[in-house]
Formats: C-alpha cells, sequence, structure tokens
C-alpha cells in the first residue's frame, strides 16, 4: 500500500485553455449566427469576427483509432481544437470561410457525416445496452447505427419542419431521456426470480421499497428467505432488477420496445413537454430491428408531411389533435395509451372539444 | 497465447450502411492494434456482444471498484460469461469530467488516447448520458494507473452511484448570441464546491446540476437535472429594426405573420405598417421563438440573470419530473453573486440529504412533502412564479392566513423600498 497515491482532486476543469481562441477573445460577445450550409453554422462576434462550425455525426463509442483520424483532420483542416455536442457530435471550429470546404471534404472522405444542425435529425442520443451496461433489455449503439443508416439523408439535410431529437433507453430507467421520438425498452412480464440467490446476493427492504406499486414482499421460498411478486399489481418496469439481479427482468421474447413522440425540452414557444406513447410490442430484434425502424420512419413522414415549419412533433400533435395523429400514421389506438398512473385524469378530455 | 477470434456473423450486419460503425472501430482493435493485450480484450468484448445479440440478454454485472481514496467514478463490470470470454472478463468504466462545453484541443485528446491504450481497452465515448467521458473497458488495477495518469495532467473523475454528478452545460457565451450567463464559471463553482460529494457517495441519490445559457435549455436541464440553472433577462429584449425590416423584406409580410408574429406564444408581437416590429414586452415570457428565426434582428435584454429550477428527473420510481421554479430570477455578475448561488445549492443539497430516503431524488422528496415544506426548509420565500396556477383543492388548513399575507406585504415593501 506504501506506493498508493493520493488523488489529486482537481474536480471540474477549465475549459477557457482549450477553447478556439476566437471563442475566447470574443466569450460573451457574440452578435448572431448564420446556417450557410447543412452543418454549418457561422457566427458573428460583435467585434466583427466570424467563426465557423462544422458538425460531424460519429458512431459516438469510438476507438482509438477513429478518435486519432477526427484529430488528424482537426490539425490539418480545422485549427486544432474540437469540442462535442449534448447527442455526441463532433464540432470543428474554424476562424476562415476558406477552411470549411475542404474541412468537410476530408470529414466525409474519412466515413463522417456532415449535418445535424437546425431542421434535420441529428444524431440520436443513445446509452450503454449490451456493450457496457449491467441491466439493458437491448442494445443501443446497434439500434441507432441502424437507425441512422436509413436516416442519414435526414442528418445531412434540412428536410424537416423543425430540429428532430431522437432518443433509445435500454431500460426504463431511460438514460436516453426525452425525446422528439423515444424508442425504450418495455417488459412485458414479472420478473423471473432466482429463489437460490436473493437471500445473499440482495438487500431486501431496499428492494422491497424501489418497487413503484408495492407489488414486492419478503417471503420464505422453500425455506429460503426470498421475495416474492404479486404478479397482478406488477407493472413490469423493472425497478427492482438493479438492486436484485436474481429478480430477472430482461426476456429474450417478452422484453419489447415502445416508442413515445413528443417530448420536448426547449422552453421555445411553449413550456417543455414529456413524451407520449404511441406504440409498444415491437420486437427487440437485432442486429436491425427493422420493425422500430419502420415506425420511426412512418412517424417522421406523416410530421414531415403535416407540420407547419418550426413545429415540434409534440406542437405538431397538439395541433391536429390526437385522434388525427394515429390516422396520418395508421398506428393502432389501444387501452395502453390511456393512462392510470398518479395525475392520470389530468390526461383525459374534459370538454367537448372533439374533432370530427 | 493467441485466441482464436470469435465469429460475429449478426454484428457483422452493423458493418454495412453509410454511418460510421462501432463494431468496425473495435474490430480495428482487434485486427490491428499493435498491443496484443487490446487485441485480446476486443476480441473477446466482441464475442460477448455477439453472444448477446444472439440471446437478447446483457452479461455484465456491477460490483465495488474505486480509485485509492476516492468512493466513486468507476462503472464496475464484471462478466457473468467470463469463462467463455475472459479477455474482458473485468471490464470497468471510468468516468472522468469534461470542461464545461465540452471543449478539448487535440493534442490533449491524443494525450488522453495514449494513456488509454497504455491501460484500457482502446474505446472511449464523448460524452456519456451524465456528462462525463467514458472511457470503456479496463481491469480494476489498469483503473488505477490510468486515473493516476490522467489526473497528473488535470483531469479528475465524476460522480457514480448516490452522489453528486458530473455537470452538464451548453456551448455558451463561448459561441453562442443567446447566451444570458457565463455558463463555465456557473458550472465550475457549483461542481468544484462540491468535489467531496462527487467522489464519495454518501448522499440519497443522484443529484445533478445543469447550465443552459438561454431558455431554448440545450442541455435539457429542466427535465433532466435537479438543479436546473437557465439564463434569461429581464429588461426588453433588443430589436435591431434595420436587420429586422430587411429579414421582412426579404421573406415579405405573409411569411413573417405565419412564423414569427402569430407564433409567439405570448401575444406580444405585431407586425407595424412600416414593417417595423412592435414588441409588448410586459407580456413575453421569454420563449425565445422570435430570436430563434431571426437572430440577427432580437436578441436578449441587457438585464440578464438566471432562472432556476430544482426536482428534473426521469421514470423511477414516482414517475416523470420537470423541474420546478424555485428562484425566478437572480443576478450572476459579481462573485458574491456565485457565492449565493453556491449556498442555495448546498442548503438544498443538505436539506434533501437531511429528509430524503433512500434511493430518493430531490424532486420526489418534493412531491412527498410539498414544495412549501421544501421552500420552507431551504429558507426560499413563496412566489407566484413557482406555479403554473393556484391551489384548486379547498382541502387545506389556513388558518395562518393573516399572518402569511403580512409576509406578502412586508416583502413586497421591503422590495419597493431596496427598488428605490
Amino acid at each position: 500500500m506504501a506506493e498508493m497515491r493520493e488523488p489529486i482532486e482537481s474536480g471540474c476543469p477549465d475549459g477557457f485553455q482549450y477553447m478556439h481562441p476566437t471563442m475566447r477573445r470574443n466569450f460573451g460577445q457574440w452578435a448572431y449566427h448564420e446556417d450557410p450550409q447543412p452543418g454549418v453554422l457561422l457566427h458573428h462576434a460583435k467585434s466583427g469576427e466570424k467563426l465557423w462550425t462544422v458538425k460531424v455525426g460519429t458512431q459516438r463509442i469510438l476507438d482509438v483509432f477513429s478518435l486519432r483520424t477526427l484529430c488528424d483532420i482537426g490539425d490539418k483542416y480545422a485549427d486544432g481544437y474540437i469540442r462535442f455536442t449534448l447527442r455526441s457530435n463532433i464540432e470543428y471550429v474554424v476562424d476562415d470561410e476558406a477552411k470549411v470546404q475542404p474541412l468537410i471534404e476530408a470529414v466525409e472522405e474519412a466515413g463522417f457525416v456532415v449535418g445535424g444542425t437546425r431542421n434535420s435529425v441529428t444524431s440520436l442520443s443513445h446509452t450503454q445496452g449490451w456493450l457496457h451496461c449491467d441491466i439493458p433489455g437491448t442494445d443501443a449503439s446497434g439500434v441507432v447505427k441502424s437507425m441512422m443508416d436509413e436516416l442519414i439523408g435526414e442528418f445531412k439535410a434540412w428536410n424537416m419542419p423543425n430540429r428532430v431529437h431522437i432518443t433509445t433507453s435500454c431500460c426504463q430507467i431511460n438514460c436516453g431521456g426525452q425525446g422528439d421520438i423515444a424508442i425504450n425498452v418495455q417488459h412485458t412480464k414479472p420478473p423471473k426470480i432466482n429463489h437460490d440467490l436473493v437471500a445473499n446476493v440482495c438487500e431486501r427492504p431496499s428492494v422491497v421499497a424501489r418497487c413503484p406499486v408495492a407489488a414486492i414482499r419478503p417471503a420464505l421460498v422453500d425455506g429460503k428467505p426470498s421475495l416474492e411478486v404479486d404478479e397482478k399489481k406488477c407493472i413490469c418496469c423493472g425497478a427492482c432488477f438493479p438492486p436484485c439481479p436474481p429478480m430477472q427482468i430482461n426476456d429474450a421474447e417478452h422484453s419489447k420496445l415502445a416508442i413515445w413522440i413528443g417530448g420536448n425540452h426547449s422552453n421555445a414557444r411553449g413550456k417543455p413537454t414529456f413524451q407520449k406513447l404511441v406504440a409498444s410490442g415491437i420486437p427487440n430484434n437485432p442486429p436491425r430491428w427493422p420493425e422500430a425502424t419502420a415506425i420511426v420512419k412512418r412517424i417522421l413522414d406523416a410530421y414531415k408531411e403535416g407540420a407547419k415549419d418550426w413545429e415540434r412533433i409534440n406542437e405538431w400533435v397538439e395541433r391536429i389533435g390526437w385522434p388525427r395523429f394515429f390516422e396520418v400514421t395508421g398506428l393502432p389506438f389501444t387501452k395502453y395509451h390511456i393512462d392510470n398512473w398518479r395525475g392520470a385524469r389530468n390526461s383525459l378530455n374534459a370538454s367537448t372539444h372533439i374533432r370530427f | 497465447m493467441a485466441s482464436k477470434i470469435h465469429e460475429t456473423p449478426m454484428l457483422d450486419e452493423l458493418e454495412n450502411g453509410p454511418w460510421p460503425s462501432f463494431v468496425s472501430g473495435i474490430k480495428r482493435l482487434r485486427d490491428d492494434h499493435p498491443d496484443e493485450r487490446i487485441r485480446q480484450v476486443t476480441n473477446s468484448l466482441l464475442g460477448q456482444l455477439e453472444h448477446s445479440y444472439e440471446t437478447r440478454k446483457g452479461y455484465w454485472k456491477g460490483g465495488t471498484v474505486s480509485v485509492f481514496g476516492y468512493g466513486g467514478g468507476i462503472i464496475p463490470r464484471f462478466s457473468e460469461v467470463g469463462d467463455a470470454f475472459p479477455e474482458s472478463k473485468e471490464f470497468h468504466t471510468l468516468r472522468v469530467q469534461p470542461t464545461p462545453g465540452n471543449y478539448y484541443t487535440t493534442d490533449m485528446m491524443r494525450k488522453l488516447a495514449d494513456s488509454w491504450e497504455k491501460h484500457g481497452s482502446g474505446l472511449q465515448t464523448f460524452h456519456g448520458q451524465t456528462g462525463n467521458i467514458m472511457f470503456i473497458g479496463t481491469t480494476t488495477e489498469g483503473t488505477q494507473h490510468f486515473f493516476d495518469e490522467i489526473n497528473e495532467y488535470g483531469w479528475d473523475l465524476g460522480g457514480a452511484g448516490p452522489c453528486v454528478r458530473t455537470g452538464m452545460s451548453c456551448v455558451g457565451s463561448a459561441r453562442c448570441e443567446q447566451s444570458c450567463v457565463n455558463e463555465h464559471a456557473t458550472h465550475l463553482h457549483l461542481l468544484n464546491n462540491f468535489t467531496d460529494d462527487v467522489h464519495r457517495p454518501a448522499l440519497p441519490y443522484k443529484f445533478k446540476f445543469k447550465v443552459s445559457g438561454c431558455p431554448n435549455d440545450c442541455q435539457n436541464a429542466i427535465e433532466r437535472s435537479d438543479f436546473a440553472i437557465i439564463g434569461t433577462w429581464r429588461d426588453h429584449k433588443k430589436v435591431d429594426q434595420d436587420a429586422w425590416k430587411a429579414f421582412v423584406k426579404e421573406k415579405g409580410r405573409q411569411h413573417v405573420i405565419d412564423n414569427v408574429i402569430t407564433r409567439c406564444v405570448s401575444n406580444s408581437l405585431a407586425l407595424a405598417d412600416d414593417d417595423s416590429l412592435i414588441a409588448d414586452d410586459s407580456k413575453c415570457v421569454r420563449s425565445m421563438h422570435c430570436m430563434n428565426v431571426v437572430p440577427k434582428a432580437i436578441s436578449p435584454g441587457d438585464d440578464r440573470g438566471v432562472t432556476i429550477l430544482v426536482g428534473g428527473k426521469r421514470t423511477l420510481k414516482i414517475g416523470d419530473l420537470m423541474g420546478t421554479v424555485v428562484i425566478p430570477f437572480m443576478k450572476l455578475d459579481t462573485e458574491e453573486d456565485y457565492e449565493k448561488i453556491v449556498e442555495l445549492a448546498e442548503e438544498i443539497i443538505d436539506f434533501w440529504a437531511e429528509n430524503g430516503l433512500e434511493h430518493e431524488r430531490c424532486g420526489e422528496m418534493i412531491e412527498r412533502i410539498g414544495l412549501v415544506n421544501f421552500l420552507e426548509g431551504i429558507g426560499v420565500d413563496v412566489d407566484p412564479h413557482m406555479i403554473s396556477h393556484p391551489r384548486q383543492s379547498s382541502y387545506v388548513r389556513m388558518d395562518g392566513w393573516d399572518e402569511e399575507a403580512e409576509k406578502w406585504y412586508q416583502r413586497k415593501q421591503e422590495e419597493k423600498a431596496a427598488a428605490s
């Protein structure tokens, strides 16, 4: 233990040392921006200086070779500075318009994709999935790769009424977060319990406390202390699985995908909104999940066709109404769409406002 | 020992198509990396991942791994099928705090890559959903070595477990004209005040700070953080009428009416006969639409500060919660202002640490005890900006009404005195 090194608790590092000099000089002094072409932003500072940003989509799970390729491009064609967006896009910044096209060509030549600005479908934000998570119902990088292969044209263009943020999550903890469209795992069967392991592996009272519907109780099974689930109450959320791995919730057949729409974080126009369920029972079908992608594309087509400029998906549906949404997308409306969680009555129509 | 290459017919499918392929990236490490250790680890990882694709199941379990002196910051992963895939049977992730706004030089990137290659798998993500750099895949020993190395040149671990988590900030003042606050300074003041709470998990559950420079909230702070700091302004927004008229001329009046004037959620805009913009800022709710559409002509006002919302979180356990306005407006310019916001965060975290149940997020505690009890606990006065509408239910005991009304009059008087 003698050679154990005391950590330097430096915490969060200062970013100024890594900012492009034009950013440092004009910090807090920007005037406006323009969008010269998809994937490119042009910011004008009050000082008269200009800064071009080229936004680039990647595979997110980066190997060091890809990372070094991206750095090589940054050194040769940009000014050696990069940043990452919330959705894991890389942004190169340059202070000279002449550098923009060669940079774009180098990025595309290396197999990366320029786009994701303004009214496009930007990169899916995703989680770890089978690659690294301890509780995933599906993969993340694979789902995203499959979908972006099909949506790449929408990443590179400005065809959408407004920006579209798509997210995926591999369990109901929903690390991917709210999205205009969210593809999330939805389990449909209660956990399968390995009673031999529960007593040794799980802190039983805290597992009982995790259940949102109080469906779990301590029990003796075959003389061993374990837990049992009231399957009539169970909502199959999987909250018990992380603190108690012997309560296996993932199932090759019965862990399905559900699609939710209209989650919008921004305060632009309306207040932020949560996403709403539109489709479920979609097979978790690796390696390419074609059924989920098909529904996403169907929703995007209807949105592109029906929404006004600047309407996000939630605003579009709010304007046309949910019955019309199910009509134009051809998705079935079921009893599962009607909420029964706390506050659910606020989601019911208590008026005669009905569109015929 | 040269182990056999695991067949990956399902993953191979993900090498097709135009989007960059993570499978091809991992295969390059397996096939071309000069270090045999990395070639074997990534071969093993691909084998396990293919097994997951075949069986539709995950095979990682957690555990307890940390670096010397800390209690968190590592996501431990041990394989449940380590016998079949032994080279990756320990595959821990280090969470490392990036700078506010995620800025890097390529030089620093290469330095991190060089260190990671020495001690880890060669796989990383910028960034995980909490906002950390994720260095994915190393042994318990490698975890310590890699941390020791990068810690020497300025990088520290982020949060994992029930602790203050790594923060997130938007691109902000460094490149955005809509930024109303120094996101960078705000983020650093808050996070680096809680370094101990980041490294040593001892709170009821996770606690996240996110900073967005304007109400567009690019960091999803209201929905995804326990303490959301959103830049805003309280004077009139600025309109450059020449730039506005040029926009009207270019797009036509009908387009402007359909896309800007009638889309203002507070109905505070009108188009004058001479094409100038009439903006009634007494009605404006800072909903950003007009300046998103015409950034050249419309921008935030000069009296800038932040709105703070507390208690956002995702589903588990009680369902999704948005943050709630707790501070409608505060200035964030001087050192005293920053001290004030740090003190507020301390008050909130202390109150929650004392009153939150195990695994209960701050927002869930507020839901359980009510906003008023929370506000009283942290010493913040009630304010009508905190609600969408007043109470609808008459089921409440109100025998303290006169005192409460008196407090309101008192506060109004003090505000008036302070303003004059």
